[in-house]
């Protein structure tokens, strides 16, 4: 009885606290602070068109390393918890069959897959998307080919050297930043071109596509050890 | 100020949608069903960051919430039925 009345005070105390913020909001109607700084001087201090992708490799671009490496323990530790056994590993997954429908659309669909996935992180300082959404898509583009073939073996080390080799250009690309230019991951030692060209806002392009490559290989790798957990019996 | 009422109604649509799909997915005693039901809540709400102008969050929740994690939680549903024979 005195653990329910505690809960229920709990909750009424909340009740109240998030009344009070609500009651209290008023919604803004001119852009303050930093966040001024970006819209008005992004275009013109690192020229990209996407003010988003500006901001999440650039101006916060130390965050952005933090989450890819987040995204990379998370793919360690489920292949850590994911091994399997010798035995296990000469088995082959039991299905039901795939069917012909799956197999011929994967077929047709898996290199447009790719390529979407390419074109959204190479533009993404132009367009919406960028690595991790590039990512996203090619891994599903890895989903589809492991549905139409349950027992594909997925070659392990282009994941590996994929997945080492963009990540230690990333943080390489981000110390050229400071000797070369302003400061970690400053993407102006490169030289900015022309606003909107796909070659432009200098090492932008370069960075969001090893980040794209990078989370691409994480995720496929990821989706790789649940498909071969379905071995064991 | 027509345009906007009718961004309002599709919103509020598909806001409902997402809601009674999220109900769905809590409710049903199949759990297949209950992980189709939030790969869809996902989608419903990627339309909606799209309807809110935010590109950027729909192509990341609709790739990796509905698309990726549903078959994540398809993988180690097949491994626990296995498991339960």
């Amino acid at each position: 009885m005195i653990k329910n009345s505690l809960i229920a005070l709990v909750l009424a105390s909340f009740v109240f606290m998030f009344f009070h913020l609500y009651m209290s909001y008023e919604p803004k109607t001119e852009l303050s602070g930093i966040a001024a700084h970006y819209a008005e001087k992004g275009a013109a201090e690192v020229g990209a068109a996407n003010l988003v992708t500006a901001v999440v490799v650039t101006y916060r671009g130390f965050d952005t390393i933090g989450e890819v490496t987040i995204l990379f323990l998370t793919a360690s530790i489920i292949s850590f918890f994911l091994k399997l056994s010798k035995e296990d590993e000469d088995k082959v997954i039991v299905h039901r069959g795939t069917s012909e429908l799956l197999i011929t659309a994967s077929q047709i669909l898996i290199p447009i897959i790719f390529l979407f996935g390419a074109y959204v992180f190479m533009n993404g300082h132009l367009t919406p998307g960028g690595g991790f959404q590039g990512g996203a898509i090619i891994a599903s583009g890895v989903v589809l080919s492991i549905l139409a073939n349950p027992n594909r073996e997925i070659n392990h080390n282009v994941i590996i050297w994929v997945e080492s080799i963009s990540g230690v250009l990333f943080v390489i690309l981000g110390i050229l930043g400071i000797f070369l230019a302003g400061g970690f991951l400053d993407n102006r030692f490169i030289s900015l071109g022309e606003f909107g060209d796909l070659f432009s806002a200098g090492a932008i392009p370069i960075i969001y596509s090893l980040i794209g490559l990078k989370v691409g290989a994480e995720i496929s790798n990821i989706l790789d050890k649940y498909q071969k957990s379905q071995k064991e019996s | 100020m027509n345009n906007e009422y009718i961004f309002i109604v599709l919103a509020i649509g598909i806001g409902l949608l997402a809601i009674v799909m999220a109900i769905i997915a809590i409710l049903n005693k199949k759990l297949s069903i209950a992980v189709i039901a939030a790969g869809v809540v996902s989608l419903f709400a990627s339309i909606l960051f799209l309807l809110m102008a935010a590109p950027d969050v729909a192509m990341t929740e609709a790739a990796i919430g509905s698309g990726l994690s549903t078959l994540i939680f398809f993988y180690v549903l097949n491994k626990i039925n296995k498991y339960n024979d």
